[in-house]
């Protein structure tokens, strides 16, 4: 992408310098705020965050909202273990039964994802309540799947994606990033991202122009589930243990916040990759900042919604104006 | 009449920004009489009745009603000084009882509960108004769709009201639910109560109305009673047919269209959606172009969505080519060369965060990728083309197209189709609230692209552009087409003729 792309993408700069300020107050308040581990605490908690509301940011393109993504993590955070540890069916080598594992857990919440997305398009039921019976139904899934046991594991093979390295950096960093500039690029330079963004700019005129509606709705769940799912997986692998009842806890509402900040139209047809991965880093900071300096973490909370607040405040003035 | 009349409107003026919606209009109701109040969209009734119920405020004129000043600030206040408004659809709930849907929101207390006693005399009181002795105490639910209807008239009602206000009450009722209507509009003028009737409805006007007030661009051009004006004298006024008649072109349609271009590229036959096209029939020729003239509410929109896949008939048989034709939705019939301009761009055709580029390349674009790759470079080309054939006046085809005019965005939305080189292009009013010049350069830019062998369906509420542009126009009425013209039939007398009066099959192909 170039960089007038990269500009255009980040739309009206507000997110980004409120960012920028954060970072140079932790350099003057927060004690070793400039270390390699700051960064890398920082960075292994905002991934998950950013590669679920990545695909959170497609679907509010669209005018929608995904309130599975969290139950749906827990999904494939049960669904990925049972199957490398044997407990579904045996699979003979190490890395043969990781990949099934993988693919089975993402392929899962992808379809389920679509099922969303079906509902929606095909019944016309609203976005929130269609996804609400995920984000009700899912984690009881995960829970009855694994009897709601806590799975313990150590696979190195598996564990790569959560705690893995390359280059030195994070392996859930490079996932982040790819998928990032992948749905920034797609937003903007495919025929889906501008359908996508048409449907929620004026989903009668996109009906009118032949556009696909029902299977860009449906592509955008799938898309929201599949990337749940990897953050799912990413979580699993940290902790090395999988708890349905814990496994992307809250996640949804970190995601929509973050996708809110970044300067995306929560009612649909503009939309910025970049500005959600400025978001989710924000509330991050916002929070580890608080954290850092000692207030607890249900005042940050309160932070946190009042940055919300503010964002979405911002976003209505600058409609207006 | 010796009584003094409920209602008198005089000198109201209203602005919505620099666009003049009331520009001195009257209009007055008498006691106990339904009165009719009709013109074309944007003539300003809707405006007139909006400040009559505290909708809008007047910037002039003056109200009376019932020998006093008149003046209020929110619909809740109009009802409460004894003006009522009933809507078009029923907005209760089904599951719970009668009395509570009759009783919702204005609940009768005593000792801090719900005095339900005294809910269900005042729900039998109200509801006896209209003939209906019912158990209040049942579900709305399990009554018939007209007892519903009914029990949502009487609620609106209540016991208060002097003068109700139906705005096209019947437009999404079947016969025998307008009927209802019409039995508790009687009754209202029995009672000695006034209603306002607003319709396109013909029949329907001289069905129950007394008098007729006639709009036209913000002003009253005629009041009688309905049984001194003719369906075709209405009809005119409201067009403001007499003032304008042969003063020669009033369109850019210049040259008189040109022959007929050959066989029929499309046909439609006893088309009917249930609603509001019940038997329509017409044949498009090639490189023709083709009018649907008719009033408002005649199906001519709905009909052009049935050809265009934006909805579905219940009966009758399309032919595209010879062969039969079915879309089943929109990209169906864009796959078939086929392109529809909405009449209405704001809500149905642009994308307004979008751009100007992206808003006329929405239909193409599936074709201009490769591997789902929009082609940018090409597309950059096509619209800068489209940009400067049509004359669009834009920064670039980077701007938000919100920020265009409406005529400009309208020629975005041409380009849109053009792009897609269709052949067949239904226009729905074309030039709808655009100024004069961007009229002109569409109406050459239609008659251009027939030339070239388009064959183009317009829809026109505008006389002139059907008239002059159109080699053949059929008219349809109430969801019939009831006249087929071509070249010098084609007269303002007998489009009028028909839309007025035209019954039956006269338009079978």
């Amino acid at each position: 992408m170039s960089d007038g792309g990269l500009i255009v993408s980040l739309g009206r700069h507000g997110p980004l310098l409120a960012l920028l300020a954060l970072i140079v107050l932790n350099i003057l308040i927060t004690p070793n705020f400039l270390t390699l581990q700051t960064l890398n605490v920082n960075l292994t908690q905002v991934c998950t965050i950013v590669i679920v509301a990545v695909g959170m940011t497609l679907v509010i393109a669209t005018g929608g909202i995904d309130l599975s993504v969290g139950s749906l993590m827990a999904i494939a955070g049960a669904l990925a273990p049972m199957i490398f540890l044997g407990t579904l069916f045996t699979i003979g080598p190490v890395w043969l039964a990781v990949t099934v594992a993988i693919l089975v857990a993402l392929g899962a919440t992808a379809l389920l994802g679509a099922f969303n997305g079906w509902l929606i398009a095909r019944f016309n039921i609203q976005p929130i309540v269609a996804t609400l019976v995920l984000f009700i139904a899912g984690r009881g899934i995960a829970q009855v799947m694994t009897n709601g046991n806590l799975q313990v594991f150590k696979v190195p093979e598996f564990q790569f994606i959560g705690l893995g390295r390359m280059f030195g950096i994070p392996v859930q960093a490079i996932l982040m990033l790819i998928f990032v500039v992948v749905a920034a690029w797609a937003l903007r330079r495919t025929v889906f991202g501008r359908q996508v963004l048409a449907i929620g700019g004026n989903d009668r005129a996109a009906v009118l122009a032949g556009v696909p509606v029902a299977r860009v709705k449906i592509a955008v769940y799938a898309i929201s589930g599949f990337l749940a799912g990897i953050a799912g997986l990413i979580v699993v692998a940290i902790n090395s243990a999988s708890d349905a009842n814990l496994v992307g806890l809250g996640i949804e509402l970190d995601a929509i916040a973050a996708v809110a900040v970044g300067g995306t139209l929560l009612t649909g047809g503009r939309a910025t990759v970049w500005g959600t991965l400025v978001g989710a880093f924000t509330i991050q900071i916002v929070r580890y900042t608080l954290l850092a300096n000692g207030v607890p973490d249900a005042a940050a909370m309160v932070v946190k919604a009042a940055i919300i607040v503010a964002a979405v405040w911002l976003q209505q003035r600058g409609k207006r104006a | 009449m010796a009584a003094p009349p409920l209602l008198t409107m005089t000198g109201m003026t209203k602005c919505f920004g620099g666009t003049v919606a009331l520009d001195g209009a009257s209009l007055q109701v008498g006691m106990g009489e339904v009165h009719a109040l009709v013109g074309q969209n944007g003539a300003g009734k809707s405006t007139m009745i909006k400040i009559l119920t505290g909708y809008h405020r007047k910037d002039q004129g003056e109200v009376l009603f019932a020998g006093a000043p008149f003046e209020v600030a929110s619909p809740g206040a109009a009802q409460h000084a004894g003006i009522s408004t009933i809507y078009q659809e029923i907005n209760l709930v089904p599951k719970q009882s009668v009395t509570e849907n009759i009783c919702l929101g204005r609940e009768m207390r005593r000792f801090g509960l719900l005095d339900w006693r005294a809910m269900h005399d005042e729900a039998r009181r109200l509801l006896s108004r209209f003939n209906l002795a019912i158990d209040v105490r049942s579900p709305l639910g399990q009554f018939s769709t007209a007892t519903q209807q009914m029990i949502a008239i009487a609620r609106a009602i209540g016991f208060s009201a002097r003068l109700v206000i139906m705005d096209e009450p019947t437009s999404s009722l079947d016969d025998r639910e307008a009927g209802v209507l019409f039995d508790v509009v009687r009754q209202l003028r029995a009672e000695g109560l006034s209603v306002i009737f607003v319709s396109h409805k013909l029949d329907e006007l001289y069905a129950i109305c007394d008098r007729v007030t006639i709009m036209r661009d913000g002003r009253t051009v005629h009041s009688a009673a309905m049984s001194e004006i003719g369906k075709l004298d209405l009809i005119s006024t409201m067009l403001g047919r007499e003032i304008a008649r042969t003063t020669g072109h009033a369109t850019a349609f210049a040259a008189p269209p040109a022959a007929a271009a050959g066989p029929a590229l499309f046909t439609a036959e006893g088309l009917s959606d249930g609603r509001h096209v019940r038997d329509v029939s017409f044949a498009l020729r090639k490189g023709e172009i083709t009018g649907f003239a008719g009033l408002l509410g005649a199906g001519r929109t709905e009909t052009a969505r049935l050809l265009f896949g934006a909805s579905r008939p219940l009966a009758g048989r399309m032919m595209l080519d010879g062969r039969a034709f079915a879309p089943r939705q929109p990209a169906d019939a864009i796959a078939a060369g086929i392109g529809f301009c909405t009449e209405d761009r704001k809500i149905e055709g642009i994308v307004p965060e979008m751009t100007v580029a992206e808003n006329m390349m929405l239909a193409l674009m599936p074709k201009l990728a490769r591997a789902g790759i929009v082609d940018e470079t090409r597309q950059k080309d096509i619209v800068a083309g489209f940009i400067k054939s049509l004359g669009i006046k834009c920064s670039g085809p980077d701007q938000k197209i919100r920020e265009l005019s409406g005529g400009n965005q309208q020629k975005v939305l041409l380009g849109r189709w053009l792009a897609l080189s269709p052949r067949l292009l239904i226009l729905d009013e074309p030039t709808r609230g655009i100024d004069v010049g961007a009229k002109a350069e569409i109406q050459k830019l239609v008659a251009r692209l027939a030339a070239e062998g388009l064959t183009v369906l317009m829809i026109s509420s505008e006389l002139e552009e059907v008239i002059e542009g159109a080699a053949r126009v059929f008219v349809l009425r109430e969801g019939l087409s009831v006249a087929d013209l071509s070249r010098s039939d084609i007269t303002e007398p007998n489009v009028l003729q028909a839309m007025a009066h035209g019954t039956g099959q006269a338009a079978h192909v």
